[in-house]
């Protein structure tokens, strides 16, 4: 199925497309631009799903990636400013030091990766995925999905607890905080 | 490679965006900036599972875990944004070297 040209030049599209912004994420020096380019990067992922045929996990991806936590991430970007929008690179760990890193593991996994005999399925077969996905929720995997609900109702109380800091015992500065809520 | 995308280009795509991503995480002083590059991680490591499930056979085991991870980013990101926006309530930055009164 992938073994078309039209599927290469859409692989190679997708692939560049991601690739850009993911390294204009990582570059960039002003951090609104990579927010911003997140988005991009995001979406380019989104169409490498749907290139796998994982449609599902491609919505999935962009009401939950796209729609919420990029813009949460704008959001709390913004709210954030006027401390200097420059993201100077640490100096604990410069870009010289920070490219060595990740050249020498990424030198490290591509070899992994390439010199691996990986077990391949001879012929794939391509259908929707919702049906297959919903009945593997409510199956096998329904004990982790009530899990992960749980997770996700602590994390939105706990978000709630964290950020309003008013009526907590004694913040640093409570009388300024006083008169916001 | 004979023609055609095979399982490597999905994964050698994923190993550039995890390592970008890395690259994001080691060198951003910006907190947010930190948690961008986890997304790009957690981004390349679905590429994996989604790039497993597909050429093993499209079983659904791995759209299973990308959607777990996926959910698990969205709890990350919220928690991770509110303590950096409790930080920057309390100290007026969010710079990760600045942040260290804990530190004794």
């Amino acid at each position: 199925m992938l073994n078309s040209l039209a599927a290469q030049i859409i692989f190679y599209v997708i692939a560049v497309v991601t690739v850009g912004f993911a390294a204009l994420v990582a570059f960039s020096r002003n951090i609104v631009y990579s927010a911003f380019a997140l988005v991009g990067a995001l979406m380019g992922v989104a169409g490498v799903y749907i290139l796998l045929a994982a449609d599902f996990v491609a919505m999935v991806q962009v009401l939950l990636y796209v729609g919420g936590i990029v813009v949460l991430t704008i959001f709390a970007v913004m709210l954030t400013q006027g401390i200097g929008d420059i993201a100077v690179s640490n100096r604990a760990v410069g870009p010289v030091a920070g490219l060595t890193v990740t050249a020498l593991a990424g030198t490290v996994m591509l070899y992994a990766t390439l010199r691996t005999p990986w077990h391949l399925a001879t012929n794939v077969q391509v259908s929707a995925t919702t049906y297959g996905v919903g009945n593997a929720f409510l199956g096998a995997y329904v004990l982790p999905f009530e899990i992960a609900s749980v997770v996700l109702l602590v994390s939105l109380i706990g978000a709630v607890v964290i950020s309003r800091q008013d009526s907590a015992v004694e913040s640093t500065d409570a009388g300024s905080e006083k008169g916001r809520s | 490679m004979g023609g055609g995308i095979t399982l490597d280009h999905f994964l050698v795509l994923g190993l550039i965006l995890f390592l970008l991503g890395s690259y994001c995480v080691l060198t951003r002083r910006n907190a947010i900036g930190i948690l961008m590059g986890i997304e790009l991680i957690l981004n390349a490591a679905n590429i994996n599972y989604l790039a497993f499930a597909f050429f093993g056979g499209a079983r659904y085991d791995g759209q299973i875990f990308a959607i777990f991870v996926v959910m698990l980013a969205a709890a990350e990101a919220v928690i991770g944004l509110a303590v950096i926006l409790a930080i920057y309530q309390n100290l007026r930055t969010i710079d990760v070297d600045a942040t260290e009164t804990l530190s004794g």
